[in-house]
């Protein structure tokens, strides 16, 4: 039996959604235009105003903002209430630029809060539930908007934070925990550490993870979920809309609902900003109808995914965004063919390689040439010249099948590939066009 | 007895092999025997060393990848014919050799050494055994 946290409005028909979403909008753009002085310029410059949008069908003739956007009208630019309003603020790490500091009002708090527990009851979670927060707290939107969701549906929250491995496995072992929330990549390091010290997944309490804040594929998620015997849940957020908890995963595990009476999605062309129909791959652009303190509008969020509206098992009404592929800034066009390094990765991690690769793209005699340097592990490496070529032809042949083009694949020296701050610099295209 | 064999993982650009041997010197580690695979872009140093665990440390320290290989050291004599003979043991227990290379020097300077790598070093060192030949251990190794 499918729980949800409010059912009426998760299951809400389609003219009911369209109805708050028309009502929400047609506010928040008067809001907007009232309060924020930065988007009230672009929409002048654009030649709109409040009075042009009568329903969702005149979204499209709004402005959107970017990263760009936030940078430029950092700190204060964007924000749509008095400070005195204000009760939080949570920021991103900043790691691709300038940090985007984003503005809570008690009530944006409260439609956030109420987002990450539809999250965690779609995941099975009720107040019978011992809830780790292993994401960390702070700036970061993780841990206190998963510790927010828990506390609204009721578990018994462990607010661990980030780090410290082994307390947090006894955590997890005393309390008898059954939910936990972190990135996929630390819970695949628990899951790990936890095999090491001998818990299979019968002796492992949780049932259900809830794993978002970076991309990650299929396989690791059926990984996580052999290692820990549970189910493993995508949640999908950007700290610009709130945080965790703007789409998430059902029971069907099959694409993330869009809470969507509190945002808009749309799919955008990245290159002519035109609207695609249904079904089309481009860039998710989100407005949030609903958020008082950092009310954005038609923002470009560079996640290349797709929408559905099909049914869903679960029963939930909300459109569902599949896992998105990759950033747009990220995309590269080889030989015409769009290549996403997340796809590259998938392949390297099918294929018993870990993620520590460099794409190198180059054009020689008017042909673009793809290399992907490959960092050799202790784990593929053996004394046997052959089996390492034959493991090495067979990722060659993985990749043409994902990719549709050849890439050529060197296995290099551990650590060799550049890095930067700690992640490692993906993507150099040496092409001059 | 089997030796240990250190497989170390090198990529196929100038100065790789020599990061390698400089680590080693460094902490002198004294290399008995060192043989080479090589593809297109990458190669295997295989190395004999007289202190194995040591040298494995030093190698993972200088983010080498490091793997032992157990393989099977024969001394015979260093003479014409020295090697033909010690394979006809080799064919008369049925071991399949995988690779082999040799060394020669120590303080013994008639003979030489040779190294195999063989499928099932544990049956195939068996049968040699039983055949008569004496494989050396890593005290012998160390010893030469």
């Amino acid at each position: 039996m499918e729980k949800y946290f409010q059912e009426s409005i998760e299951c809400a028909s389609r003219d009911e959604i369209i109805a708050i979403q028309n009502e929400k909008l047609v506010k928040q753009v008067r809001h907007v235009w009232d309060n924020v002085p930065y988007y009230r310029k672009k929409m002048e410059a654009k030649g709109v105003t409040p009075d042009d949008i009568k329903s969702i069908d005149d979204l499209h003739k709004l402005p959107f903002l970017s990263k760009k956007d936030l940078r430029e009208a950092y700190p204060y630019g964007l924000v749509g209430k008095p400070l005195k309003d204000c009760v939080r603020i949570q920021s991103t790490s900043g790691t691709t630029g300038k940090r985007v500091v984003a503005f809570y009002t008690q009530h944006d708090i409260d439609l956030w809060e109420d987002c990450c527990a539809r999250a965690i009851v779609a995941a099975g979670g009720s107040k019978e539930d011992v809830c780790q927060i292993s994401y960390g707290y702070g700036l970061f939107t993780g841990g206190p908007g998963l510790n927010g969701g828990s506390h609204k549906v009721g578990c018994l929250t462990v607010p661990t934070s980030s780090g410290n491995t082994d307390r947090q496995i006894m955590f997890i072992q005393d309390l008898q925990a059954t939910i936990i929330c972190c990135t996929p990549s630390y819970a695949a390091f628990l899951g790990e550490r936890m095999k090491e010290m001998g818990y299979g997944p019968d002796d492992i309490p949780l049932k259900a993870g809830i794993f978002g804040a970076e991309a990650w594929s299929e396989e690791m998620r059926q990984d996580i979920q052999k290692t820990m015997g549970i189910k493993a849940y995508d949640i999908y957020g950007l700290t610009e809309l709130s945080g965790p908890g703007v789409a998430f995963e059902c029971s069907a595990q099959k694409g993330m609902h869009i809470n969507e009476d509190h945002f808009i999605a749309e799919i955008i062309d990245p290159e002519t900003e035109e609207v695609l129909p249904e079904g089309s791959q481009g860039e998710l652009v989100f407005t949030a109808i609903d958020k008082e303190a950092f009310p954005m509008i038609r923002y470009r969020t560079r996640d290349i995914c797709k929408l559905t509206r099909e049914k869903c098992s679960c029963g939930r009404t909300h459109v569902r965004m599949a896992k998105p592929m990759g950033r747009s800034d990220d995309m590269l066009i080889i030989r015409g063919v769009n290549v996403f390094p997340s796809q590259i990765e998938t392949v390297l991690l099918n294929h018993g390689y870990a993620a520590n690769y460099q794409i190198i793209v180059d054009r020689k005699n008017n042909s673009d040439t793809l290399d992907v340097q490959v960092e050799m592990t202790p784990e593929m490496f053996t004394d046997n010249v052959g089996e390492i070529a034959e493991n090495q032809k067979q990722l060659v042949d993985g990749l043409k099948s994902m990719l549709g083009i050849k890439a050529n694949v060197t296995l290099v020296a551990p650590k060799s590939i550049a890095r930067s701050e700690g992640k490692a610099v993906r993507v150099i295209d040496k092409r001059k066009i | 007895m089997s030796i240990k064999q250190i497989s170390v993982f090198l990529e196929n650009k100038p100065g790789t092999l020599k990061k390698m041997t400089g680590v080693l010197a460094a902490k002198k580690v004294d290399m008995r025997a060192l043989s080479l695979a090589e593809t297109k872009d990458f190669g295997i140093a295989r190395i004999i060393v007289d202190d194995v665990f040591e040298a494995v440390n030093i190698l993972k320290d200088a983010d080498f990848i490091a793997k032992l290989t157990s393989v099977l050291a024969v001394k015979i004599p260093d003479v014409p014919g020295g090697l033909d003979q010690l394979l006809s043991i080799f064919s008369e227990a049925e071991v399949n050799i995988e690779y082999m290379y040799a060394f020669l020097g120590g303080s013994d300077v008639k003979s030489a050494y040779m190294i195999f790598r063989v499928a099932d070093t544990k049956g195939a060192e068996a049968r040699l055994t039983k055949k008569g030949l004496r494989v050396l251990t890593q005290e012998d190794i160390a010893n030469i």
